[in-house]
């Protein structure tokens, strides 16, 4: 998944200018005629959106956006099938600047978990799990 | 950065480069097998200056210029040593001019079309079946040989050496870089097709343990036949084929158990398929839908798939619109296991008796002698209309039949079952 970072702009709610609009379809379009591209969003400020804060022995606490740490929250992301980590990177540094040229702005890549990466251990737990419900509503 | 990692990089640049690279360089020189050399040159290159120069700005054009630079050098050299100016002419005269289009987008419609070019000369009728696979993984998806031969399990030398015939069976046949019109396409995009599919059921088929490797290439045939919707957007089949793969790739991760025993679809625990992938394979058929094609075999058996995909239960299965799907199917593609599977989904709508019906029609069948399911779906009916010893004989024949000790184990205590009073 390739992450794009949050700032000033996006978490005021500014929308990016056409040229921006223009390129990242673009970019977009690449990505889609090489197969690659299994989905991709933008992310709406964090002023209209919420969190929901968990801690040890206490009920969820929900928190309503703006939030504070800019550079820590996401803007939007693409989800892409590629076979290595270097061809995620190779894919993201063709992307256009996400905030515009004249801004500095950041993409996260970082790997999916697909079911493989869990094994079989807990493909068994699940498998038990269900057996167990299945029991239940006997 | 390690130097290995630097060159894991330029290696991948390089991959998302290849096929546009070759099927460019394939239309300047008329040589699969010169093109890829070519292209492999320049990745030579790239991994000699880019370390310190950086990687450019627009790397396939980089790429582009120096694979024509070092055409020019071999031709050249070749037409040297050879004497043979005016046959090498043309080719070195493609070579040396200018190639604009390079130059502004990586995407524009001439690129689009070599790469087209590339498709339909890797999956040639005049090659065999396996070379088609092999070539088209090579030139196409990017692997390296190593990678095809550890994905089909067989020996690199073999690959290498499938790949390099397929290359001069090529050129000796003279097959021309283009794209098939008229009446040859549907002939020949039905062999594109079917190579894709070919790969994605190498993967599919395999689920266990070592064959981690072999899933990869289901991505690869996804992303192979992605990239071919969107060269040929108007054909539905292709559309039909990408919904196909895509639905049936949103079950990997149900279809095996915990001990790598396959899981039948029906058992199948419908909230791990990704919800993702049933969404894109739902959109792609329904693209083929408005193109019209909602009778092509491979958009009749997405329809299939995506009737599983749109039941949240098993029990919520529309089997009536099912077996009138693969009616359709076994009309534009008969075949005995089309027909034994509309005979399962015939049970399922109207009852075993309508299902065994259909069923029994296959049992003179030659192709289906030796093939467990028959005896396996037949057994089933029989069973649900009460005739329990006509049953027995059906499940201990298919268990006799089945290589897979897992399902073996399930057909043998199906007929145990028979035998118990009820």
């Amino acid at each position: 998944m390739l992450i794009v970072k949050a700032n000033a702009d996006s978490e005021a709610g500014k929308m990016p200018p056409l040229e921006l609009v223009q390129a990242m379809g673009e970019f977009n379009e690449e990505m889609v005629k090489a197969g690659v591209l299994l989905a991709a969003e933008g992310l709406k400020a964090s002023s209209k959106g919420a969190k929901v804060k968990f801690a040890p022995n206490q009920k969820p606490a929900v928190v309503d956006g703006p939030f504070a740490e800019t550079k820590e929250l996401i803007a939007g992301f693409w989800l892409i099938e590629v076979r290595s980590k270097e061809e995620a990177v190779a894919w993201a540094v063709r992307s256009p600047m996400p905030h515009g040229p004249d801004r500095e702005s950041e993409i996260e890549i970082r790997q999916v978990f697909d079911a493989s990466d869990f094994g079989a251990d807990v493909a068994a737990n699940e498998q038990a799990l269900r057996d167990e419900i299945a029991k239940r509503k006997r | 950065m390690t130097v290995a990692d630097t060159q894991r990089g330029i290696e991948a640049v390089w991959r998302l480069e290849a096929p546009k690279l070759i099927a460019t360089l394939t239309r300047l020189v008329r040589d699969v097998g010169l093109a890829e050399d070519l292209a492999q040159d320049a990745l030579v290159a790239a991994l000699e200056q880019w370390p310190d120069e950086g990687v450019p700005r627009n790397p396939g054009a980089w790429l582009l210029t120096t694979a024509r630079h070092r055409g020019i050098d071999r031709l050249r050299r070749h037409a040297l040593a050879e004497r043979k100016h005016r046959e090498l002419g043309h080719d070195l005269q493609a070579l040396e001019m200018e190639v604009p289009d390079m130059e502004g987008h990586l995407d524009d419609t001439g690129l689009g079309d070599d790469l087209l070019r590339l498709i339909f000369i890797a999956c040639h009728p005049v090659l065999s079946p396996e070379a088609r696979v092999a070539l088209s993984l090579r030139l196409l998806g990017g692997l390296t040989t190593d990678e095809i031969a550890r994905a089909f399990l067989v020996p690199e030398p073999t690959i290498a050496q499938r790949i390099v015939r397929a290359k001069k069976a090529l050129a000796a046949k003279k097959i021309p870089f283009e794209v098939p019109r008229g009446a040859e396409l549907s002939e020949r995009l039905s062999s594109v097709l079917s190579v894709i599919y070919l790969i994605f059921n190498e993967g599919y088929s395999a689920t266990t343990g070592d064959d981690w490797l072999r899933p990869t290439l289901c991505e690869d045939a996804l992303r192979l036949g992605r990239i071919v919707a969107e060269l040929m957007p108007d054909e539905a089949e292709v559309h039909g084929l990408v919904a196909l793969m895509e639905v049936q790739a949103s079950r990997s991760a149900a279809r095996v158990g915990p001990s790598g025993e396959p899981i039948l679809l029906l058992d199948q625990n419908r909230a791990r398929w990704d919800p993702l992938l049933i969404r894109r394979g739902l959109a792609a058929l329904d693209r083929a839908d408005r193109l019209g094609g909602a009778r092509g075999p491979y958009v009749l058996q997405a329809a299939i798939a995506a009737c599983h995909a749109r039941a949240l239960r098993a029990e919520d299965t529309d089997w009536a619109r099912m077996a009138n799907l693969y009616a359709m199917l076994a009309h534009v593609a008969p075949s005995p296991i089309v027909e034994l599977n509309r005979a399962v989904a015939v049970g399922m709508a109207l009852g075993p008796e309508a299902g065994l019906a259909v069923a029994d029609s296959l049992v003179e069948e030659p192709s289906l002698e030796g093939y467990h399911r028959l005896p396996s779906v037949r057994g089933d009916f029989l069973f649900k209309l009460g005739r329990r010893d006509e049953a027995r004989i059906e499940f201990e024949r298919a268990a006799a039949l089945t290589r897979n000790a897992a399902e073996r184990a399930l057909l043998t205590a199906r007929a145990d079952e028979c035998t118990r009073p009820t």
